[in-house]
């Protein structure tokens, strides 16, 4: 069965028309890679999976493990194992990064009928955990992404997931504002936590993230549809032909240079 | 985070706002001389506390309320006030055994248990029911180490050379309308004196209940560090739930001698009224320290009941190289105000000073920081940080900052650093799709916003400050 499908799906925000039918399926263990230029809704698709408020879903529907998905709160998704990494993760000031994990992982835990792990269970977890995305020590007893790297920021959405080892995992722009030695770090976090039962959706502009995390599916959207699925040698294509090769507009069509990009 | 959903923050029960059934010793609506005379005779106190307090009093008849501070109420009709108002009882407590066993009940509601077996390990507690002190616990532990710690009645009959050397010596008796009422009518308050370089063994703590109805609680606390002490003192508060507003003016003096280290923390839950607005406490407070040579004088509040707030713990910064301290959380929902902040008084050489104000503002709620930092021309190198930062929760509150810096002396150093931000939708989303509910991640991002200030707080009280912020803000977002 799949864990994840869309179906037609239509979204709006502020009166304007986004999504205009989506159709995706996400089996355990594969990864779909969706790319396409700004402005083609792939934020808006991962933001309308997670709940965000301010989305409205017009037509289609959504199952995840073959339940409805649309009318769960973002907390009931988070908690059946829906994990969005963020594109730009939020600052949270005076929040410990670490306090802030394991609340989230006892909530989840909670729900799920799990006894809440302590503090120094959990520290152990952290800890273990932490080695995929190499953050030392000091990085988690910090606020919540409170001055941290671009990097640092994306390294620690995937030691959250690695934490909360989620069933289908949406990675928006990811790899946005890393240097390369940065991105091959938090590859190779994504990687490591590839399972069987596991999907992931990882959402990009650029082919150069899918050298590293080898996608099963690729899929490029435009205008709010998916225009075109193919396997990964559609990425390489699209990379050496750029975005205009299916008739698209685009205005970054190059990797951006340069070394983490604060935020 | 949307404004609908905002508009659920009332939703929470005022824990405290039982009503205890007990006999009491009440004086009829009114304020004049005799008023005053009856409750110094009452108290058996001493000439010179009638003579204090009548002169108190006929300075206030000369005074015109203040009408400053950025806050709104109707007009406070003080003849409409009874002034005394204490549970029937024996006339001296030898025990906890001889204090009415409704009012031990009444402070074991409250989560404080004053059978000293069942106490908080390491917390002396004074309790003041209404006007008067009922209990003092663990006084015999605190006398070995020399401390002094009792109701301020019993200060005044026990300790009167203490009483009449310090009372007013910070707070004058024609000090400000609220404190000039309550040096005239003022009924008890707790007491404290730490002798020449003693530490305090234990944490000590006043549990302020207002009872009665109509009545005004005016309660004095006047603690003073010898030489080379140290103290930290803590307070809590909590009244029942009533339609009408109740008066509180409370006036606490510090006197910190030189080398000596004061921290004075509190945790202020009167009852702020429902959700239009009806009921809650008025709360006109004086609160000021003196700070010696070498001293430190530590303010650490957390304001989150009352329907007025207007408070300004102050330090006076007398003595060469002294410190001064002021850590604030105010939270004002639903109609609650809050004009709150600080003064800081740099007199003698090397002061320092610093200033931390957390304000949140919920529902229709307006809070306002007002601070003062002076600097005198004597101030050589004084220094002062002042940081103030505001969170709004929804779009019908009010956050306000209105501080004041005169600087008399080249040679100060004075920072001031302000901050205004609403708990974001991106914050609220980013917790819940990480498995927190909406409820827990507000009252995650509010504790954070106010960690530096907890983190001043005694260990006990700084979970009982953040359970408080929790339930104060419960149903703040749907």
């Amino acid at each position: 069965m799949a864990l994840l499908t869309v179906r037609n799906l239509h979204a709006r925000v502020a009166g304007k028309d986004i999504l205009k039918g989506i159709d995706l399926e996400v089996r355990p263990g594969e990864v779909h890679a969706i790319m396409g230029p700004n402005g083609s809704g792939k934020s808006t698709l991962a933001s309308v999976l997670a709940g965000r408020d301010g989305y409205e879903v017009t037509q289609g529907e959504v199952l995840f493990d073959g339940k409805p998905l649309l009318g769960l709160s973002p907390e009931e998704r988070a908690t059946s194992g829906v994990f969005l990494a963020f594109q730009y993760p939020v600052e949270i000031p005076g929040v410990g990064n670490l306090h802030f994990l394991r609340t989230a992982l006892n909530a989840q835990r909670r729900v799920r009928g799990l006894e809440e792990l302590d503090a120094m269970d959990f520290l152990q977890l952290a800890k273990e955990k932490s080695k995929l995305v190499q953050l030392d020590a000091a990085f988690m007893n910090r606020s919540v992404n409170e001055g941290f790297s671009g990097g640092e920021k994306k390294r620690n959405e995937i030691f959250q997931m690695a934490v909360l080892e989620p069933r289908l995992a949406i990675l928006d722009e990811t790899d946005s504002g890393l240097d390369i030695d940065a991105l091959r770090t938090v590859a190779g976090g994504v990687n490591a936590l590839r399972s069987p039962e596991r999907g992931m959706v990882l959402i990009t502009h650029y082919q150069r993230l899918l050298d590293y995390i080898v996608p099963d599916k690729v899929h490029v959207m435009a205008a709010g549809r998916i225009i075109r699925s193919g396997g990964r040698e559609l990425a390489l294509e699209l990379e050496e032909k750029g975005y205009s090769w299916l008739g698209l507009q685009d205005g970054k069509t190059a990797a951006p240079k340069g070394g983490e990009a604060r935020r | 985070m949307s404004t609908d959903t905002l508009q659920e923050l009332t939703r929470r029960p005022y824990e405290a706002g039982f009503v205890t059934e007990v006999e009491s010793d009440t004086f009829p609506p009114g304020l004049s001389e005799d008023v005053i005379r009856q409750l110094s005779e009452k108290k058996g106190e001493p000439a010179f506390m009638l003579e204090w307090r009548l002169k108190a009093f006929r300075h206030w008849l000369t005074m015109k309320e203040p009408n400053w501070q950025a806050v709104k109420y109707n007009a406070i009709d003080y003849q409409a006030i009874r002034y005394y108002s204490a549970p029937k009882q024996k006339p001296k407590k030898g025990s906890l055994d001889e204090v009415d066993p409704e009012i031990l009940r009444t402070y074991e509601k409250l989560g404080i248990p004053l059978h000293e077996q069942k106490l908080m390990q390491n917390v002396a507690v004074d309790a003041v029911f209404d006007s008067v002190s009922v209990a003092t616990t663990f006084k015999d532990k605190l006398r070995k180490a020399g401390v002094i710690f009792c109701s301020f009645s019993e200060a005044v009959r026990e300790h009167p050379e203490l009483v009449k050397k310090y009372l007013g010596s910070v707070v004058p008796y024609s000090d400000n309308f609220f404190a000039v009422l309550n040096s005239a009518v003022f009924s008890d308050g707790s007491f404290v004196y730490v002798p020449k370089g003693v530490r305090c063994p234990m944490e000590l703590s006043t549990y302020f209940r207002i009872n009665a109805a109509e009545t005004g609680q005016f309660e004095r606390t006047l603690i003073v560090a010898d030489e080379g002490a140290t103290v930290s003192y803590l307070e809590g508060c909590t009244a029942p739930q009533r339609d009408t507003n109740q008066l509180h003016a409370a006036v606490v003096e510090l006197v910190a001698l030189d080398g000596a280290n004061i921290k004075y923390s509190t945790v202020q839950n009167w009852y702020p009224g429902d959700a239009e607005g009806r009921g809650g406490i008025y709360n006109f407070v004086t609160k000021r320290g003196i700070a010696h040579r070498g001293s430190k004088i530590s303010w650490t509040q957390v304001e989150t009941g009352s329907a007025i707030t207007w408070k300004y713990p102050s330090v006076i910064l007398k003595g060469d190289d002294s410190v001064g301290e002021f850590y604030s959380v105010a939270l004002t929902n639903n109609l609650q105000q809050a004009d709150t902040g600080t003064k800081m008084v740099h007199i003698g050489k090397n002061t320092r000073s610093t200033i931390v104000s957390k304000g949140i503002s919920a529902g229709r709620g307006q809070n306002t920081y007002r601070g003062l930092v002076k600097v005198l021309k004597s101030a050589e190198n004084a220094r002062n940080y002042t940081q103030c930062d505001s969170l709004l929760l929804g779009d019908k509150c009010g956050a306000h900052t209105v501080p004041y810096i005169e600087v008399k002396n080249a040679s100060a150093q004075v920072e001031h650093e302000a901050s205004t931000s609403k708990i974001g939708e991106d914050q609220l989303f980013y917790c819940r799709q990480r498995g927190i509910s909406q409820e827990d991640a507000v009252s995650m991002i509010v504790n954070g916003f106010c960690r530096q200030v907890f983190k001043e707080l005694p260990m006990e009280f700084a979970v009982e400050a953040q359970k408080l912020l929790g339930v104060s803000l419960e149903g703040s977002v749907g």
